[in-house]
């Protein structure tokens, strides 16, 4: 028998039983949709993660900072090195982080594949206004590279001589802007205290408005020119040694491959740098997220397991009901080979059509209630679609079900290909 | 004398173990000349079908040969096997083994859709034997909607489909009425005379029997000279 012969005859016969095929199909349905909808949901956040991430930094930097190396509790005080500096640190209280140099900076710059080194000045703007509104705190983001997903305007120019900024949405309103389109292109005032206490205004252009964001960082962000500005204001009147003094840098690199950046790390640790790059600070969120989305996957798993036994059972009521037709074709000649190909693929085909629907209704089901979260509770993250299916996935999810099926098939099609013509052709 | 379409020598075949042993047959030798017809006649219980299965290449025997046109079957792969029944023989049974739903056309070219015919030829090759059966015109109706005597001749036009050399006839006549009998006989003897097809007819019909050629009588798994149920 010819294999589309087989395949024809296969899903000729899974359909002439339609009761008994479709309560199968519909197991199968039921773990098809789970799963569909599982992996859709971890498909849509971490598309939102990453964009997310992408906001808060370029992925091809590592944020550098000396490495501490006597922080361990209970091992006493560090001994004092005249060569080092020591600058508070967030963290619990009393904690310290070692200061990066100058010198630090160019021993950073020198790691090979490691093409520029920008020290991350900490400027604490007092307050930000416009056209003589109310006045509001204001705390601004120097990340280099970050990409804001932006409401309205467009993105920093770090090469810029003009002052710029990006605004969250959260201030349009307050600063006394209408809305965010008329936002951009204004220019706003940035007061800033100095070394001796001395009040500084630097005026800044907005030429973005940032959407509100899960990794929620509520400040502005500004480019090179600004920050430079902003730091110097900050800086009139102190020593000139406190100028020298960061807590940390930001390496960027050219676009490298894991084992480069592994590489680039390893060579800085060597050094007594601690090198991170985004991945690494966000990559704890995403385990969370992947293990939660493992164990609903691991569900719908299970689902489909139970399925599987729903084909076992279909299909050997299926060979005892066809028993004979099944001793009457060995008698024409068909091969055993034959008939295990032709049930086995009517498994396949049940579970081709129990998780083509299912899929096909989660993606449909999910659609619809995705956008009607995104427009209702969570209007408030712009950007992010809780349910979003990948072509690949779901592929990947309607060949495993298939697999599923097809190995289930498996015991039914043995028996009925074992079958001895004379005996199955008696058989009552 | 030619060579044998086929030919046995000393077959036995038993069935269980122990005290449950069944020796069916206890060692037949018997040659079917080809274009013959052959009436294997005995009562339920005697080893005809048993005779009739090892012949036709379903069951293996337990002890013994059987030759097919010269060729002995034991050496033949399962696959040759498979072909060699699929092209050499139709097997007409007594509870017809039609598929209900499917249509009548499709039942008959089943064996062609196992030999991997295309299902242009197919139909062409069915349609053709149903009409020599005269039934063309139930080609779409369902297997299920006919009468026994319809159904038979669907068994047998699908035994003819592949232009087999033997057909094999396990109480052809046992379901039917004796009008209807009658009709679907002379179809199977037609076809022996006329196309020169090897015909072997399991039966316990008697009267039948009369019609073939040579009737082979079998009890308790040996064969017997005479008729002794009617001598007697």
């Amino acid at each position: 028998m010819k294999p589309l012969e087989i395949l024809k005859t296969a899903i000729a016969n899974s359909v002439r039983s339609k009761l008994r095929t479709t309560l199968t199909i519909l197991a199968i349905f039921v773990g098809a949709f789970t799963l569909t909808i599982t992996n859709g949901l971890g498909t849509g956040i971490s598309n939102y993660i990453d964009s997310q991430v992408a906001a808060v930094g370029s992925s091809n930097s590592f944020t550098v900072s000396k490495t501490n190396t006597n922080t361990a509790p209970g091992a006493g005080p560090a001994k004092y090195d005249p060569s080092t500096r020591v600058l508070a640190a967030g963290g619990r209280p009393g904690a310290t982080e070692l200061a990066l140099s100058q010198a630090d900076l160019k021993s950073i710059a020198a790691v090979p594949g490691i093409t520029a080194v920008t020290p991350l000045t900490r400027v604490s703007p007092a307050y930000i206004e416009w056209n003589g509104h109310d006045k509001y705190q204001l705390s601004v983001l120097p990340l280099a590279g970050a990409q804001p997903q932006l409401a309205a305007g467009s993105s920093l120019d770090d090469s810029s001589s003009q002052s710029q900024i990006v605004l969250p949405v959260t201030y349009v309103g307050p600063l006394g802007l209408s809305d965010n389109n008329q936002a951009v292109g204004q220019t706003v005032v940035i007061g800033i205290d100095d070394a001796a206490g001395n009040m500084h205004e630097v005026s800044a252009q907005i030429v973005g408005i940032e959407q509100s964001s899960l990794l929620g960082v509520s400040g502005g962000f500004i480019n090179k020119a600004l920050s430079t500005a902003l730091s110097n204001a900050q800086g009139t009147g102190a020593p000139a040694a406190a100028k020298d003094a960061f807590a940390d840098a930001t390496a960027t690199f050219a676009p490298s491959t894991q084992a480069q950046i592994n590489t680039m790390k390893s060579q800085l640790s060597a050094k007594g740098y601690t090198a991170q790059t985004l991945d690494d600070r966000i990559g704890t969120v995403k385990t969370v997220i992947n293990a939660i989305i493992g164990v609903l996957d691991a569900f719908a798993v299970i689902a489909l397991v139970a399925a599987g036994f729903g084909i076992v059972n279909t299909l050997l009521m299926s060979v005892q009901e066809r028993t004979r037709e099944i001793g009457l074709m060995k008698a024409m000649g068909m091969g055993s080979g034959s008939v295990f190909a032709l049930f086995s693929t009517e498994a396949a085909f049940i579970g081709f059509l129990g998780s083509a629907i299912g899929s096909a209704v989660a993606i449909g089901i999910g659609t619809v209630v995705s956008r009607a979260l995104a427009r209702g509770p969570l209007s408030d993250l712009g950007g992010l679609h809780v349910l979003s299916f990948a072509p690949a996935s779901v592929a990947v999810v309607i060949i495993l079900v298939m697999v599923i099926a097809f190995v289930a098939g498996t015991l039914p099609a043995w028996r009925a290909a074992r079958q001895n013509p004379i005996d199955a052709l008696r058989y009552e | 004398m030619s060579v044998p379409i086929l030919a046995a020598r000393d077959l036995t075949k038993t069935y269980g173990k122990g005290p449950d042993r069944f020796d069916a047959l206890k060692g037949v030798s018997l040659e079917v000349q080809r274009g013959e017809s052959v009436a294997i006649v005995g009562k339920s219980g005697s080893g005809k079908s048993t005779l009739m299965h090892l012949l036709a290449l379903l069951d293996t025997p337990g002890t013994g040969q059987i030759h097919v046109d010269g060729t002995e079957a034991n050496d033949l792969s399962t696959r040759r096997l498979n072909a060699l029944r699929n092209s050499l023989f139709g097997f007409v049974f007594q509870q017809f083994f039609l598929n209900p739903a499917s249509s009548v056309l499709e039942n008959v070219a089943l064996p062609l859709k196992i030999a991997g015919v295309g299902p242009r030829e197919r139909r062409r090759r069915a349609l053709e034997v149903l009409e020599q059966l005269q039934l063309a015109d139930k080609a779409k109706n369902k297997a299920a909607n006919l009468s026994g005597g319809q159904k038979q001749r669907v068994v047998i036009a699908r035994a003819l489909v592949n232009n087999p050399q033997v057909l094999f006839a396990d109480e052809p006549t046992g379901n039917l009425d004796t009008a209807t009998g009658r009709i679907v006989e002379d179809i199977l003897f037609d076809l022996n005379r006329k196309d020169g097809i090897t015909l072997i007819t399991v039966t316990h019909d008697h009267e039948l029997a009369q019609r073939f050629e040579r009737r082979i009588f079998i009890r308790d798994g040996l064969l017997i000279n005479t008729d002794e149920e009617h001598a007697a």
